[in-house]
């Protein structure tokens, strides 16, 4: 634990050098948090007033809080393993007497807490301006809501883990990476809520783990999901987590096994 | 005797290589990189393991360390099952990959030795006395703050030593730790190097381009060449074997045309009328205070140097003596 720790922190130093990278961020996500708000709100408009339970003010208030959690969660780019497997680092990994596994999910835990505040409160800040939040006013949602983000960032990573884990069969990565990244941002809320999906869709997102990532911690700290409602939402996510952690340790162990650490 | 700290029996690994062959298909040929290695390594050797680039050195490694799986043979390391106990082996050992870097990159060097006190579960009463015993023999107090990627290349292989040697390991693995550095740096760490053997007895497997290094630093040579186990004894040896000479240049203040027959030496050449001489000798033959002492008498010498014989050539005269069958090079 002392170990899981000591990383999560140094996972969260690593980031906060990059004070611009953060600043420049987080001024993209409230932009682009502007755009979404008016989009989302204007189809609720069009619907009539409300769609699938959003009227005008839940929805903008989904489309920020969307985009506080985007940076932690890290939808859009994470390929620090598939760039060590290639470029044979990952020998130093295999060389230290700890789980790859273990460490890369603490330092990418520590890189979404470094990412929280900076990169979620402005999108927030601007929400509550600009169109108003509608947010609970009981302190649960948001302790339930820390479990789920928590979860949802831990999803992504095990998501992003089995995608780099190709790296030891392909050398070029780039196309699955998008591949990946659009499947992600589709289905995990990013773009519409999911509960707009229509039918096939929305069995095809519940068919991946991608809603556990943004949806999930969306509808607990809003509040849509409450009570039980909340804790079974908790716990699809804890169950895709394990899943798919899982299925990621052993196609670690099956890529190390063939290993081919390239240039010497 | 206790059981070597390494050992290795008929090691091979083989690489698929894919190359195109015509439009679609790929042709596929397997390279054995380590093809048959046999050998042990006693608890407290300090071993220099060399050959030319892409004789396997790196390889073979690779699967001391567990990060590689033969394709056939067996290795032992610290005892242990390579790849079966590569976690467990790890607490055992050092390694520096001289390309490669264990240190976080965007952040300060001591920030890295926390992680790797933390990775390595080192307790808190005693690691910092190592650290500062590392960070003192190693003169990195000047940039402990620095983040490792604002280093110098001889800061960060000192760093990388250090970061290797933390956790006291038993086993020091080095993988061409002086690759790029300069004399001075070259140097010191050779000087560390020496100390820490002699301190804490740890056994140091070190491969290598440069002579010096494995003059220095150790009591025993493997050469390997295309995977295989060409030589494997003393550096003075494997001079005798293949006669490797070293080759002195005396510069001289009037020229002398011929020196003559000086007991124990070759003459490669006379340049500049009889102002630069170059002669060979192996030091089992002669020292270079004989040679020079006999030049002295036919002229006053204004310079001189000592040039080593390269790994490479050594490599290759072993490899002809191999081939020629008798062991000796003309």
């Amino acid at each position: 634990m002392r170990l899981f720790a000591t990383l999560v922190i140094l996972g969260f130093r690593r980031w906060s050098t990059y004070r611009l990278a953060t600043a420049a961020g987080a001024f993209t996500n409230t932009v682009f948090g502007l755009i979404k708000a008016s989009i989302t709100v204007g189809a609720i408009g069009a619907a009539g007033g409300t769609l699938a339970g959003y009227d005008a003010l839940a929805g903008a208030t989904y489309a920020w809080v969307v985009q506080a959690l985007v940076a932690p969660v890290n939808v859009f780019q994470w390929n620090e393993l598939a760039l060590r497997i290639r470029d044979g680092d990952i020998a130093v990994d295999l060389a230290r007497p700890l789980d790859p596994q273990f460490a890369y999910l603490a330092g990418f835990l520590g890189r979404a807490i470094h990412q929280f505040i900076p990169r979620g409160a402005p999108p927030l800040l601007a929400g509550a301006l600009v169109t108003g939040l509608a947010l609970p006013t009981t302190p649960l949602p948001y302790l339930l809501g820390l479990v789920s983000v928590v979860l949802g960032v831990s999803v992504s990573f095990a998501s992003w883990w089995l995608v780099n884990l190709a790296a030891f069969w392909l050398i070029e990565l780039r196309g699955l990476l998008t591949l990946h990244i659009v499947g992600m941002s589709v289905l995990s809320g990013l773009v519409i809520p999911v509960h707009w999906f229509p039918d096939r869709l929305a069995t095809l997102a519940a068919l991946t783990p991608f809603p556990s990532i943004l949806q999930a911690p969306v509808d607990v700290i809003t509040g849509r999901a409450e009570g039980t409602a909340a804790l079974g939402v908790l716990a699809v996510q804890a169950a895709w987590l394990a899943g798919v952690l899982l299925l990621g340790r052993l196609v670690f162990a099956r890529g190390a096994r063939k290993l081919v650490v390239q240039g010497g | 005797m206790t059981e070597p700290i390494i050992q290795v029996r008929d090691l091979r690994r083989e690489f698929v290589v894919r190359s195109p062959a015509g439009r679609l298909r790929r042709a596929r040929t397997v390279v054995a990189a380590v093809d048959g290695l046999t050998f042990d390594l006693a608890e407290g050797a300090a071993v220099g393991y060399i050959g030319a680039n892409g004789a396997g050195k790196s390889t073979t490694i690779k699967m001391l360390t567990g990060i590689l799986v033969p394709t056939a043979g067996t290795v032992r390391t610290c005892g242990l099952d390579p790849v079966r106990r590569r976690r467990e082996l790890a607490r055992q050992i050092g390694v520096v990959f001289g390309q490669r870097s264990q240190l976080w990159w965007d952040l300060p060097l001591a920030e890295s030795f926390r992680a790797l006190a933390a990775i390595h579960r080192l307790p808190d009463a005693t690691w910092p006395a190592r650290r500062d015993e590392l960070v003192d023999r190693l003169d990195l107090g000047a940039f402990l703050a620095t983040p490792v990627r604002q280093l110098s290349l001889g800061q960060r292989i000192r760093g990388e030593i250090a970061a290797a040697l933390l956790h006291s390991p038993r086993l020091l693995i080095l993988d061409e730790p002086t690759i790029g550095l300069d004399v001075l740096s070259k140097e010191r760490l050779r000087v560390f190097l020496a100390e820490q053997r002699t301190l804490h007895g740890t056994t140091l497997l070190l491969t290598t381009h440069d002579m010096d290094d494995v003059q220095r630093l150790t009591n025993r040579i493997l050469v390997v060449d295309h995977g295989r186990l060409v030589y494997d004894g003393t550096l003075p040896g494997l001079s005798a074997q293949v006669g490797a000479e070293r080759v002195m240049v005396v510069d001289l203040v009037e020229p002398v045309p011929d020196l003559g027959a000086i007991d124990g030496t070759r003459r490669v050449a006379v340049e500049s009328d009889g102002l630069r001489h170059r002669l060979a000798f192996t030091p089992e033959r002669t020292t270079a205070g004989a040679i020079l002492e006999a030049v002295g008498r036919h002229g006053q010498v204004r310079d001189l140097a000592i040039e080593e014989p390269d790994i490479e050539d050594v490599v290759r005269r072993l490899y002809l003596a191999q081939v020629t069958g008798d062991g000796r090079v003309p």
